[in-house]
């Protein structure tokens, strides 16, 4: 692979990496949601993202032009070749931090892929402008859910005041600014995600004023899934279990 | 049997409309509006379809739909292409499709992202239960004079 090749090869990864293990995450929800329209939902959500992952990663494979498939790239890889970032592989815990989650991640995402609908690869903008709709039908949800818990009861607001310290240090990792990024913002491909957290930051912060819940007053930040340098450890016990259909019974089909 | 010369292009967006949704039985595919081309080259048909929502599992029915459905009218040599620019909008469901969506008892999209009114009892005091429904393409609301809950398609 070129340099430049590679270059787009780990950008596709990114976003098809936080889709999947984010659409997985929220997938274990299905059939133990709090109450059937959110069991459903997160049902939902997962789906939609899902669907993006064939999308990016279907991509990937493509330029990687290694014979691989999107199912190949999902269920044959370890965890050190997964590109996510780090806040989408750490567990559910409960419904609240899940919400909050899905919060922080829609919250960048819309505005994200509302540029990357005007990339410079063809590609990449239509698997944007298709994810967009279905990101921002997502953060009406997660939003209004966040307030509401946020300004619920005291055991709520409790619980979403944990998630959010809990996810805090997390956050930052959305904000890179390596060489593959600056990279994709040179070919016209993507802007340097960095360049988003002030949009990202006030939208949070408007919502979060709103749900009683108070930011912590810090910004160090984990960091090594985007760049595959270092994941958690909840993520290969995630794939574990996700691919282990694919590890047992090798190239079965549906 | 029709022998192949004679396939028109018109005749392929005929026997699509026969071909329901797998999910909402009661309109079709071209309704839907998920048929963005059919193109006739000699004894090629290539038929192109756009996804409603990027991880909807009914798409491989519908795949397998039309070919069952084009094979039976008599086309040997068919190909599907999925495309996803421009991406699926609900303004592309035909009037008809409309329709008998509100008939069948699901409120059809609105550009004001609600209900206009109950599919059921035609009340404009309706509710929102959630936000997703049985499948990526609805949520839930109820009617506050029927009480009856419905689906409504949702806009995008
Ligand atoms: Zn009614």
């Amino acid at each position: 692979m070129s340099e430049q090749t590679n270059h787009l090869f780990e950008f596709l990864l990114r976003q098809g990496d936080n889709a999947l293990v984010l659409g997985h995450r929220t997938s274990q929800w299905c059939g133990v949601g709090p109450a059937l329209e959110e069991d459903i939902a997160l049902a939902n959500t997962a789906l939609d993202l899902i669907g993006q992952t064939q999308l990016w990663l279907g991509y990937a494979a493509e330029v990687e032009g290694n014979n691989r498939s999107a199912n190949d790239l999902a269920f044959l890889r370890d965890a050190y070749d997964f590109r996510n970032i780090l806040m989408m592989e750490v567990p559910n815990e409960d419904f609240g931090r899940t919400l909050m989650r899905q919060f922080m991640f829609d919250t960048y995402q819309v505005p994200w892929l509302t540029e990357l609908q005007n990339s410079s690869n063809e590609r990449v903008a239509a698997i944007a402008a298709k994810s967009v709709k279905e990101a921002r039908y997502h953060l009406e949800r997660s939003r209004e859910t966040v307030i509401a818990l946020g300004d619920g009861t005291e055991e709520s607001n409790s619980r979403m005041q944990n998630a959010l310290d809990y996810l805090w240090p997390y956050c930052g990792e959305i904000f890179g600014a390596d060489e593959v990024d600056h990279a994709m913002s040179e070919q016209g491909v993507a802007p340097v995600p960095s360049t988003l957290k002030g949009t990202w930051r006030a939208c949070v912060e408007r919502a979060l004023s709103e749900a009683f819940l108070v930011i912590p007053n810090s910004e160090f930040a984990h960091s090594g899934g985007r760049t595959g340098f270092r994941h958690t450890e909840h993520l290969g016990h995630m794939l574990a279990t996700m691919q282990t259909l694919q590890r047992s019974y090798p190239g079965a089909e549906w | 049997m029709v022998s192949i010369q004679s396939i028109t292009t018109e005749q392929v967006w005929n026997w699509l409309e026969a071909v329901p949704d797998p999910e909402i039985p009661v309109i079709s595919i071209v309704d839907l509006g998920i048929i963005r081309a059919v193109d006739v080259d000699k004894d090629l048909i290539k038929v192109t379809i756009t996804p409603t929502y990027s991880g909807c599992p009914a798409m491989s029915v519908i795949a397998m739909d039309i070919e069952t459905e084009l094979f039976k009218q008599g086309v040997s040599n068919l190909e599907l292409e999925t495309k996803i620019a421009p991406a699926w909008t609900t303004d592309w469901l035909s009037e008809k499709g409309k329709d008998r969506l509100e008939e069948y008892g699901i409120a059809p999209p609105q550009k004001a992202g609600e209900p206009q009114r109950c599919p059921n009892c035609k009340s404009v005091k309706v509710e929102k239960v959630s936000q997703f429904g049985s499948t990526p393409c609805k949520a839930q609301w109820r009617c506050q004079d029927c009480l009856e809950p419905f689906d409504y398609f949702k806009c995008i």
